[in-house]
């Protein structure tokens, strides 16, 4: 099934592991018999490790929601269940918890969730901490990569404990932190031979699923009193009783750092709060301090059981809290001098932004740029390396809010439109794997209901911005097998769009594109641009003979700098004089051929015919 | 440079693609080989996207964050000179920063929206930091793969580890024999030239 199998390494092994290698290796080591996810950073790389190894069967799902009801099925077949995603894909998942929750699981049952604390590539913040309380769901938080191991392995034998999905919550410091990681023993689970009918339990029509409702609430008090005990909870002993932490997460490690000598409740296992050991630890100290990224989760129920404790009083409530930011937050409490700025000895260096750009050659280049040519649009925009279209030199995407969110958006637009927006046209940007993802229904309302909007539908044949994974689009599995690739055009028409309102266009095709758009803008009721060329970044990319700027002929238009191309480089800016009187600004380029893959796209802005083909002198390189 | 019952605190800093990562790793594997413990982190999520990277790796008897604060580093690696500008700030006033001269415009500077600084080597010069820089892209170009850049970088700053050079190097090479073994006797004179331009 798999060509590219792992030889996992033997138990007992110690290896340098991001949490992401950890939380697969022990997955693995759970016997889980089912994996399933949809790509999202941080957490992509946990299903592409968990295809590498043998007896376990991985998926690349078509949204996270479809990923956990895979993983509780398996659950209800007997066997172990696993799903992961990005903070905001539980969000999607949310339908299928919360009502799992109350059907409880047969074979253990683990969701990784993993918030992206600091932005470092997500729209929102959100703590996934929450789903645990509102769920009634027990939440384990590793600080690294072997805990990250140890809690996911502990995650499985609580699941089938306590009858119950659990949450494994991890941040991006966790997922993408390498350390020393010492693995274990691959576990033999006893599955169950098979699924158990059983619709008192598993039909969950309100007769059914309000008898577990006492259930629930039972397992919430059991849940209470075993974090009392759990070793995955520890008082830690300080010599300094001036101040106590209660922490989890990698926030653990920051305290560690900067509070070497406080006391310290460390909670692994921190949902629900084991309020008689942080009793204990206000007992010791002068004062308790909660250190929790992001929200004031277990403050807030610290403080409500009657226990007097700072928190997000003195500490953000956003982004991480590395050491430098707690000593700097806790300085007043210490009775010593604030800290002016989260800075050293030196100032910060004032330097250029260097925000992520397309590639060199993207086919989504020919988009934006066909886009920033259109006057009097409304373009509503969605998640994926075409968000980038928002930025310098397109500013071409207006709206940007969930996944497949373009879709419903741009209805809205249409339909809302004020007299302002009358002859405005509405345009939708959605890529391939995140219209099947959760565009799709999107596009279904607007056919459905005769909306006034123009879909490009940009088909890269990957998801492109977490790494170039497969979906039901690219015609490959997890393993990279073939598999039966979804056929955009015919799925479209099948969602009620016109078949001559359905365009397949080559995006490096400008006036092809252009004239497309513009004809298809212009007419009322729904239309899908479909362009159908791959990610750069994928195997299916084919580079061509690269060009270079023939000095000599470059009259500094800039048309081409408007591609946005990160292979072409402004080398001296002037300005002229029209006939017209007009004074205009002139920018002369060259493009870095070793970077260049010869995609034509600049060539065809370029009037005075400057761009010419290259003989490549070096291997291929940024650098 | 360090006494060996400290965290030594090491910033490699460039742009996606660069192989910033990769440099970190084959460190963090080195300082393993020493019996140290090490934790390494990035902020990476859109650096394929030529975006800033900036790697942090911290080894020592026993590390906690994974996280070099402000003033902390010992070293920066700068695999790009305005990127060296951005980070130099996380040195300790005595630590060293190894820059490769190259000057990487992005497309924020191609457009005319902001300048690319004249002399980023001398803006962080002028911050009194202790600092080498050479142009290791060149040492490449002579080698045939602009690739080597990376360890030739590495090779530059082997001389400042608190572990014996050889052991960085053979852990280039190593890797390259298990995936690439074309490259590694390259790499090891990559390695090498690195370690010169640094004197």
């Amino acid at each position: 099934m798999n060509p590219n199998l792992l030889q996992p390494p033997a138990a007992g092994s110690r290896l340098l592991m991001s949490g992401n290698e950890a939380v697969a290796r022990a997955v693995w080591d759970a016997g889980t018999r089912v994996a399933a996810a949809y790509p999202g950073t941080p957490a992509t790389e946990i299903l592409e490790y968990l295809s590498l190894y043998p007896d376990l069967y991985a998926e690349w799902s078509v949204n996270e929601k479809v990923s956990l009801e895979v993983a509780i099925g398996a659950s209800l077949a007997g066997a172990r269940g696993f799903c992961a995603m990005k903070h905001v894909g539980l969000n999607v998942a949310a339908d299928a918890l919360m009502t799992q929750t109350l059907a409880g699981v047969v074979g253990g049952l683990v969701i990784a969730v993993a918030d992206d604390v600091g932005f470092s590539s997500s729209q929102n913040e959100q703590d996934s901490r929450y789903w645990g309380r509102f769920a009634h769901l027990p939440v384990l938080e590793p600080a690294d990569s072997q805990e990250a191991y140890e809690m996911t392995r502990a995650a499985f034998a609580l699941s089938e404990q306590y009858n119950t999905p659990v949450l494994l919550r991890l941040t991006t410091r966790v997922c993408h932190v390498k350390c020393l990681v010492s693995v274990g023993e691959r576990q033999v689970v006893r599955a169950a031979d098979q699924f158990t009918k059983d619709p008192g339990r598993w039909v969950m029509v309100p007769a059914n699923a309000k008898r577990h409702v006492p259930e629930m609430l039972a397992r919430d008090k059991a849940l209470a009193a075993a974090v009392e005990t759990s070793p995955l909870n520890r008082l830690e002993a300080g010599s300094n009783p001036r101040l106590g932490f209660v922490t989890s997460g990698p926030a653990y490690m920051h305290v560690r750092e900067a509070f070497p000598d406080a006391p310290v409740l460390k909670l692994g296992f921190s949902h629900p709060v084991p309020l008689g050991l942080v009793r204990q630890l206000a007992d010791q100290v002068e004062a308790l301090v909660v250190v929790e990224e992001t929200e004031p989760l277990m403050e807030t129920e610290i403080k409500a059981a009657g226990i007097a404790a700072h928190g997000k009083d003195i500490l953000p409530a956003a982004g991480e809290l590395p050491p430098h930011i707690l000593r700097r937050g806790l300085a007043a409490l210490l009775g010593q001098q604030p800290v002016a700025a989260d800075v050293g000895q030196r100032p910060a260096l004032e330097v250029f932004p260097r925000p992520p750009t397309m590639c060199v050659a993207c086919p989504h280049l020919g988009v934006y740029y066909t886009l920033s040519q259109l006057r009097n649009v409304n373009i509503s925009g969605d998640i994926g390396c075409y968000t980038l279209g928002a930025g310098h030199p397109w500013n071409a995407l207006d709206t940007c809010i969930s996944m497949g969110a373009s879709m419903g958006i741009a209805l809205g637009l249409d339909k809302g439109r004020g007299p302002g927006d009358e002859n405005k046209k509405v345009v939708a940007v959605i890529g391939d794997s995140t219209f099947l993802h959760m565009g799709m229904q999107g596009l279904l309302d607007i056919a459905y209901n005769r909306g006034n909007v123009t879909v490009l539908l940009l088909d890269n044949r990957a998801v492109g911005m977490t790494g170039g994974q497969e979906n039901p689009g690219s015609g490959r599995d997890i393993y990279g097998q073939p598999a039966p690739r979804v056929d955009f055009a015919k799925l479209v028409e099948a969602l009620g769009i016109d078949k001559e309102r359905i365009h397949m266009v080559d995006p490096y095709q400008l006036p092809v594109l252009f004239k497309t758009l513009r004809e298809e803008t212009k007419r009322p009721g729904p239309s899908v641009i479909i362009t159908d060329r791959p990610c750069v970044l994928i195997d299916h990319y084919q580079k061509q003979q690269p060009y270079e700027v023939d000095e000599a002929a470059c009259t500094g238009c800039g048309n081409c700098v408007e591609v946005g191309c990160p292979a072409i480089h402004v080398t001296r800016r002037d300005k002229a004089i029209k006939p017209s009187g007009k004074e205009v600004e002139l920018a002369f380029v060259k493009i870095e051929t070793a970077a260049c893959t010869g995609c034509d796209l600049c060539v065809q802005t370029c009037a005075p015919k400057a761009i010419r083909h290259a003989v490549p002198t070096f291997p291929v390189s940024i650098n | 440079m360090t006494a060996s019952n400290k965290v030594v605190n090491i910033l490699v800093v460039g742009i996606g693609g660069q192989g910033v990562m990769t440099a970190s790793e084959i460190l963090s594997e080195a300082a393993i080989s020493q019996g140290y413990d090490v934790k390494k982190t990035e902020v990476a999520g859109m650096s394929q996207r030529g975006g800033v990277v900036s790697s942090h790796v911290r080894f020592g008897p026993r590390v906690l964050s994974p996280e070099i604060a402000p003033g902390e580093a010992d070293i920066l690696v700068g695999f790009e000179a305005a990127e060296a500008m951005r980070w130099c700030h996380y040195l300790r006033p005595e630590g060293v920063a190894m820059v490769n001269r190259l000057n990487l415009e992005p497309p924020v500077v191609s457009l005319g929206l902001y300048p690319y600084p004249a002399d980023p080597v001398g803006e962080i010069r002028k911050q009194g930091v202790r600092l080498h820089d050479f142009d290791a892209g060149a040492i490449a170009r002579e080698l045939g793969d602009l690739r080597l850049v990376n360890t030739i970088m590495m090779g530059a700053i082997a001389d400042a580890l608190p572990f014996p050079a050889e052991t960085l190097k053979e852990r280039i090479v190593e890797r390259f024999r298990a995936r690439k073994p074309a490259l590694a006797e390259t790499n090891a004179r990559a390695f090498d030239l690195g370690r010169a331009a640094a004197h």
